[in-house]
């Protein structure tokens, strides 16, 4: 069942989880993070190659989930989040 | 003859029921655990079967397995229609089931009874028409129970609910899924520490403790000028942890500080890392159980510091003012999540803060100080006279701000029991100890021009258009001895007084605020 709660502020934003802002450039590390779908690897694979190809000073780091049907460990997202500056998913079919 | 609330309801298959529904209608509510309304059931079920054709008979249960129950277990004919929101019950205003209502074709009341008088039953039967009732088998008098819509946490969530409900906040849904404490942790709620869930009740449960109307606007809170109303600031002080009876405290604490004397804008923004302390006075200490003697200033008192975290997050949240926003403190400090105490006035042998500041002795009073640093120690457990436990506050006050800064800032000065007795048997009372603070303190000029320990104080080039008398001028680390606030707190043991020092004063930072707490 969901909880109710009442805005504590002004209500001039909005309150839907507010993405992260987006940059207009890839710089440092990106993160490919294959959820375990067959074939996941192969769609991450080809933007491994683009991405290294038309952004060349980056690093690509390439993670896996044990399996889709779970979230991410925890140690696994810290991986991540310590080591990278973007993350690309490769989400469901 | 009054209007009774229109509904629509359904039974347990589905079907759905109209009141008013253009025929004459008896309306019952009852509860499934309440012998009186098992006692009447039979009758319910008579009335139905009997007079059915030309009366609408409603009995509205207010637990949906209870009207299963009771359907098995009375074999009724009668359909039992599902209030287990309880809205209709709420607004029919009930406190006892079962209660019966007599409505004319246009849902008007002609008649109420409350739990079960079988003379009055029996009267209002036969008024109807033919029924085979063995009313010598019905007791006589049976009170009924509490309807479940008067339970207090159902009853909370039922005004919440309600057509005319106090609430207009934006309702936030959480998903089931979802963490409500990590949900206001996301959406930026919080002050770093968890925060109890808002939800509609607790927030109506909150507005218990003001006679004031839900939508007031108490104040409007800069940067953002968003409209403190009682609701926002009552929501704040749900999520802060606070009783609801700590809410006249927060409400007058917010009138204060968004006053252009207080600058609560200014007192956010700045890099010095200033603060509100609150002071509380009068006999609220008492009713609210507030702590103002062992460790007064610290933790473990839930008003004390729930009160003070509340009016944080209603700055944080209805104005605004976010680290890194325009809250830009350099180095923060932990006065920031809560600061609020309150006077030992009974141990204060001079007038307590808020008598010397106007009010009647019997008012509960707020007062607000801006701190930038402390409580700062004042250590002395050697002096027996007035003069040199005064002295040695000037010593210690010589570091606000700066040793070579004078005139720049305030102190509140908060007196240990200790050093209450030390200053009494002296004869030292407020005006001697600001006196002697002032005195201590008072340095000439050219000792305050920027040197090469320090470039801070007079510049080299305004002092050198300084005559020797201008040079030789004293001053006193305070430009006025109404900028040393006095007030008495803390454990009878130890020689141990605090001050907090100020942020800039005057009209260009923030003046000291009171206001008086509403009395409920």
């Amino acid at each position: 069942m969901s909880t109710v709660i009442l805005d504590p502020t002004d209500e001039r934003v909005p309150v839907e989880r507010q993405i992260t802002a987006r940059t207009s450039e890839i710089t440092g590390s990106v993160a490919l993070l294959d959820i375990s779908k067959p074939r996941g690897n192969v769609l991450l694979d080809r933007l491994e190659e683009l991405l290294t190809e038309r952004a060349p000073g980056i690093r690509v780091n390439r993670y896996a989930k044990p399996t889709f049907t779970k979230p991410a460990p925890d140690a696994l997202r810290q991986q991540i989040r310590s080591d990278n500056d973007f993350i690309i998913e490769g989400l469901a079919d | 003859m009054s209007e009774l609330p229109a509904f629509l309801l359904q039974d347990q298959g589905g079907k759905e029921y109209r009141f008013p529904g253009g025929r004459q209608s008896l309306i019952c509510f009852v509860k499934e655990d309440c012998p009186t309304c098992n006692d009447v059931m039979p009758l319910l079920d008579a009335l139905y079967c009997s007079l059915g054709e030309h009366l609408e008979v409603h009995v509205p249960g207010q637990t949906a397995q209870g009207n299963r129950e009771l359907t098995e277990r009375h074999a009724l004919s009668v359909p039992l229609l599902d209030d287990s929101r309880l809205a209709v019950s709420f607004a029919y205003d009930i406190d006892t089931v079962p209660s019966l209502f007599l409505a004319d074709t246009q849902g008007n009341e002609l008649k109420r009874l409350v739990g079960f008088v079988r003379e009055e039953w029996r009267e209002l039967v036969e008024s109807l028409g033919e029924v085979n009732v063995d009313w010598d088998a019905l007791p006589e008098w049976r009170p009924g129970c509490g309807s479940l819509s008067v339970d207090p946490l159902i009853s909370e969530r039922l005004r919440a609910e309600a057509e005319n409900s106090p609430l207009r906040a934006r309702r936030i849904e959480v998903a089931a899924h979802d963490d409500e404490f990590e949900f206001m942790f996301d959406q930026g709620f919080s002050d770093g520490l968890p925060l109890v869930p808002p939800t509609p009740e607790r927030v109506i449960r909150m507005l218990g403790g003001t006679s004031r109307d839900t939508q007031e606007v108490v104040a409007v809170m800069p940067p953002n000028m968003g409209d403190a109303t009682v609701e926002k600031i009552a929501i704040n002080a749900v999520m802060a942890g606070c009783r609801p009876e700590y809410l006249p405290v927060i409400l007058a604490a917010v009138e204060a500080i968004c006053t252009d004397e207080y600058n609560i804008h200014g007192v956010m923004a700045t890099t010095m890392g200033a603060s509100p302390v609150m002071v509380i006075n009068g006999p609220v200490r008492q009713k609210l159980d507030m702590n103002m003697k062992l460790g007064a200033l610290g933790q473990g008192n839930r008003a004390n510091a729930t009160i003070g975290r509340a009016l944080r997050l209603a700055i944080r949240n209805i104005g605004g003012a976010h680290p890194g926003g325009t809250e830009r403190s350099t180095l923060g400090n932990p006065m920031k999540f809560t600061m609020c105490f309150a006077e030992w006035e009974e141990r204060n042998p001079w007038s307590p803060l808020h008598v010397e500041r106007g009010f009647e002795a019997s008012d509960s009073v707020v007062t607000i100080f801006t701190m930038t640093s402390g409580p700062t120690l004042m250590v002395d457990q050697d002096s027996r006279s007035g003069a040199q436990l005064a002295g040695s506050f000037g010593l210690c006050l010589e570091s606000v701000f700066h040793p070579k800064a004078h005139f720049a800032s305030e102190t509140l000065v908060v007196v240990c029991p200790e050093h209450v007795d030390t200053f009494v048997r002296d004869g030292y009372d407020k005006v001697a100890i600001r006196a002697r603070i002032q005195e201590v303190t008072a340095r000439p000029v050219r000792d305050l021009i920027e040197n090469d320990v320090s470039a801070v104080g007079f510049k080299k080039a305004r002092a050198a258009q300084m005559e020797e008398p201008a040079l030789n001028t004293l001053m006193p680390k305070f430009k006025s001895d109404d900028d040393i606030h006095l007030v008495v707190a803390g454990s009878d043991a130890g020689k141990f007084s605090g001050a907090f020092h100020g942020w800039a004063t005057g009209e260009i930072g923030s003046i000291s605020v009171s206001r008086k707490i509403e009395e409920v």
